[in-house]
């Protein structure tokens, strides 16, 4: 019953009003359409500023695309009202470019982490069968017990990441955008979280939207790969170097 | 900028409407039937026909609504009705006593400049040092001081026990003598804040590339200072001169009553110890008008110098 | 050197309130006298070692009546804080969270109120509402709450764009649970130094009116009207004005002391510690 596409996008456009008196109109998407298949990567490049980003949020409707649909698995959810919408929001998720400021600066790691499990995104759970989720969830991504404690500026970029990684999991959704999710990383870092999301991919049988300017990580990253251009999408073209075929990155 | 302009004028129009509703809304929700209590003299009550009488020649008996909009009429056209008290018109009275908060409040301005300025100066090019703290502690304890304790001192000071200047009083049209310690009095706290404004608007100056490159000519640090820095430290402080203006309406409340200067602040209070409810619904509209003139007049100046600002929505 | 200076101020401050608390708490054991005791004997008396502030007009202890007052001050300043803290944060969180029409619905009532000179506005309730404790605090507040909503709704603005609220959005939660647990601990900071500034404004409003006989109302040993008192007698009997004008200068300058300090302190830390420890 469930079709081989997850997610199917339709003529999708979002333009930017800003102004009162006058009246300033940006088209940041311009009919964008595309599908993601289940369990696959799809890369989104194009240079900064081409609506990577807005494309990668209206699709979990952060942002409020102007026209267009949008099927999640089977449902359009450009349709869904506020409650509704809000059931469905944990079966999709993000990973935004700056780990820190997409962790709340006054909660603890491990709150962060926990906050999913508490809100009851997977069942009624006890104190102490959250807590030890928690702990299994920072060791898969590769955290110690002791960053429990921390607050995020307490953490290195790279540590963060993987803090809002172990979030995700916690809240184990079908789809995730990631926008740009090592772009403010350290080199050698960046390698470690890529592939820690790979794993992680495979392991999860995660459906994803890699966003990039950096063609070389997308090329890495993902099974097929879109090229937007000035609001539009130019060409999606299969990966020949997908990740199955480039055991290694060569990013330093 | 004319866009800016416009809609400064743009969301001052409903707060506008806001305050007159506010101020119409004084009269009418005193305690008591308003026609009753302007007829009822100290002497005895007011007999039923005479109030009858007079509410429907002011009005009284009409729909809210109406009452309202009769209201705003007259009062756009400067009619705010008259004194319970002294039966003069209120709009009059409370230009007259304007004038007088004006002429204290503008010298006010001025010894608060002259004192905070240099002290600001001061204590920017020593940052850490003797003066830089007397300029710190002054400022702090200019706005914990209470401006009638202040008042007070001052009168013992320098009217009891020096007899430099009158203890209180008009004198003859309210004279330079009379005016002088009511002014220190009303100028303290606006000075604390110039001082210190003063202070980090010059370190700030100080620190950017062309007084650094007039330094390198070998101009000296106070040449530097006065010469050139000076000049555009000094915007924050004109700015920040325009709020304290308004501010110092608050001030003159209590410093009027004491020194018995018949200024709006002075005004305002015995209005409230007569229950002269026209007066006090007068004088609340006119400082809300003045004091949104004042924002208003300060945001063009900072407009005008700054004109690199961009006014989006907040 | 600055931060020590920002650190030895908040330090202070919060010493002296320490003190007037307890001043103020044990009132009833500090005090050498009972505050309302006249005693036309010691009428306008200078200070004595039986009476270390002197006598006031009629007899009674000033130093036992400044005490007592502390209660009072404090009493008005923590309560009136509080409420427009509540009434501020309440209305100021919700216009900048939510935005567009409620936004502009609430700032212009905001702007409103703010348009009135704070002192004015306090005479206009008191004016309406007559004198007396409740009504003071009612106008305090009145004039108050304004501030804190437009504050918080700056800091609400400026947390909108931080990516960890679209990510609580992501998880489905509710709006009211994301601004009780997400934007207001992170507005929490300028909150209190604008709340520790404010009570010290509180106190001296309130003993402004006071003093004015429209505030607290006589009975209650209040400093405002402490120095009311001792107006008429300022020629012959200048200490019933000076040592509750003392209280007052000391209560708010330490207000204000721990409000700077502690906003000198949270500024630079809340600033630096994002960007710097994380690299």
């Amino acid at each position: 019953m469930s079709s081989a596409n997850l997610i199917e996008v339709r003529g999708l456009s979002k333009v930017f009003v800003s102004g009162l008196l006058n009246r300033h109109e940006v088209r940041v998407l311009d009919d964008v359409s595309f599908d993601i298949r289940r369990g696959e990567t799809l890369g989104l490049v194009g240079e900064s500023g081409c609506g990577k980003s807005t494309l990668g949020r209206s699709l979990l409707r952060l942002i409020e695309p102007t026209s267009g649909s949008i099927t999640f698995d089977g449902t359009d959810i450009t349709r869904l009202g506020r409650g509704e919408l809000r059931r469905m929001r944990h079966r999709m998720q993000m990973i935004f470019q700056d780990p820190e400021s997409s962790l709340n600066p006054r909660m603890k790691i491990g709150d962060s982490v926990s906050e999913p499990l508490r809100l009851g995104l997977c069942g009624k759970m006890g104190r102490k069968e959250i807590l030890e989720r928690v702990y299994e969830l920072m060791e898969v991504v590769g955290l110690n017990p002791e960053h429990y404690g921390r607050y995020p500026y307490q953490l290195s970029g790279g540590q963060n990441q993987r803090v809002v990684l172990a979030r995700i999991l916690a809240i184990n959704p079908e789809f995730i955008v990631a926008d740009e999710p090592t772009a403010s990383l350290d080199v050698s870092v960046q390698a470690q979280i890529l592939r820690l999301m790979m794993d992680l991919k495979s392991a999860y049988g995660l459906t994803m939207l890699f966003i990039s300017h950096d063609l070389e990580v997308v090329r890495h990253m993902s099974d097929r790969i879109a090229v937007m251009k000035c609001g539009r999408i130019e060409q999606v073209y299969r990966n020949e170097a997908s990740s199955s075929s480039a055991p290694s990155l060569h990013l330093g | 900028m004319k866009i800016f302009l416009l809609r400064r004028a743009l969301v001052l129009l409903p707060v506008m409407l806001l305050v007159s509703l506010f101020s119409f809304a004084l009269i009418h929700m005193a305690p008591g039937d308003p026609a009753e209590i302007l007829l009822t003299s100290p002497a005895g009550g007011a007999d039923r026909a005479a109030v009858e009488d007079f509410r429907t020649k002011m009005g009284f008996d009409q729909p809210l609504p109406v009452q309202y909009l009769r209201w705003l009429g007259r009062a756009i056209q400067g009619d705010l009705g008259y004194s319970y008290m002294t039966g003069q018109p209120v709009c009059s009275a409370i230009l007259a006593s304007f004038e007088s908060t004006l002429r204290l409040s503008l010298l006010s301005m001025v010894l608060s400049l002259l004192a905070s300025i240099p002290l600001g100066i001061w204590s920017a090019m020593r940052p850490g040092s003797f003066p830089d703290h007397i300029g710190r502690w002054l400022a702090l304890l200019g706005v914990s001081v209470p401006n009638f304790w202040l008042a007070y001192l001052l009168i013992l000071m320098f009217a009891i026990h020096l007899k430099w200047f009158p203890v209180a009083g008009y004198g003859n049209g309210g004279d330079l003598m009379h005016m002088v310690l009511p002014a220190i009095a009303l100028g303290a706290a606006s000075a604390s804040v110039t001082i210190r404004l003063m202070r980090s608007s010059m370190l700030d100056v100080l620190q950017q590339d062309y007084i650094i490159a007039a330094r390198a000519k070998g101009l000296g640090g106070w040449q530097v200072a006065l010469g050139h820095a000076m000049k555009n430290a000094l915007i924050p402080v004109a700015t920040i001169s325009g709020l304290n203006f308004g501010y110092m309406l608050n001030g003159s409340v209590v410093v009027e009553t004491i020194f018995a200067w018949p200024g709006i602040g002075g005004l305002v209070v015995s209005s409230i110890y007569q229950r002269d409810y026209p007066m006090i619904q007068g004088v609340t509209l006119f400082v809300a008008l003045l004091f949104l003139s004042i924002n208003l007049l300060v945001d063009l100046f900072y407009a005008v110098l700054n004109p690199g600002i961009r006014y989006e929505r907040e | 050197m600055r931060e020590n200076n920002s650190r030895r101020q908040m330090l202070l401050g919060f010493m002296i309130l320490s003190a007037i608390a307890l001043v103020a708490f044990f009132a009833g054991m500090i005090a050498p006298h009972e505050p309302n005791q006249t005693n036309l004997g010691e009428r306008l008396s200078p200070p004595s070692w039986q009476y270390p502030f002197g006598n006031d007009n009629l007899g009674r202890c000033i130093l036992s009546r400044i005490i007592f007052a502390a209660r009072i001050s404090l009493y008005i300043g923590v309560v009136v804080v509080s409420l427009s803290l509540l009434i501020g944060v309440a209305l100021g969180s919700i216009a900048g969270y939510f935005g567009g029409l409620l936004d502009e619905l609430i700032m212009r009532f905001v702007d409103a109120f703010l348009a009135f000179p704070s002192m004015f506005l306090a005479l206009a309730v008191i004016g309406l509402m007559g004198p007396g404790l409740s009504n003071l605090i009612l106008a305090l507040v009145v004039v108050e709450w304004t501030g804190y909503a437009r504050m918080v709704r700056g800091e609400v603005i400026s947390l909108k764009g931080k990516e960890f609220l679209e990510a609580a959005r992501s998880l489905g939660a509710k709006d009211s649970y994301i601004l009780v647990r997400h934007v207001l601990p992170n507005v929490l900071a300028p909150v209190l130094v604008m709340s520790a500034l404010g009570i010290g404004f509180t106190i001296l409003a309130a003993s402004g009116l006071s003093f004015l006989g429209l505030g607290v109302q006589p009975g209650i040993p209040e400093w405002g009207s402490m120095l009311d008192d001792g107006r008429l007698y300022l020629r012959v009997a200048p200490h019933l004005m000076i040592f509750p004008g003392l209280a007052i200068t000391i209560t708010v300058l330490a207000f204000n002391l721990l409000g700077e300090g502690l906003r000198d302190e949270l500024n630079p830390r809340l600033g630096s510690s994002i960007h710097e420890d994380a690299a």
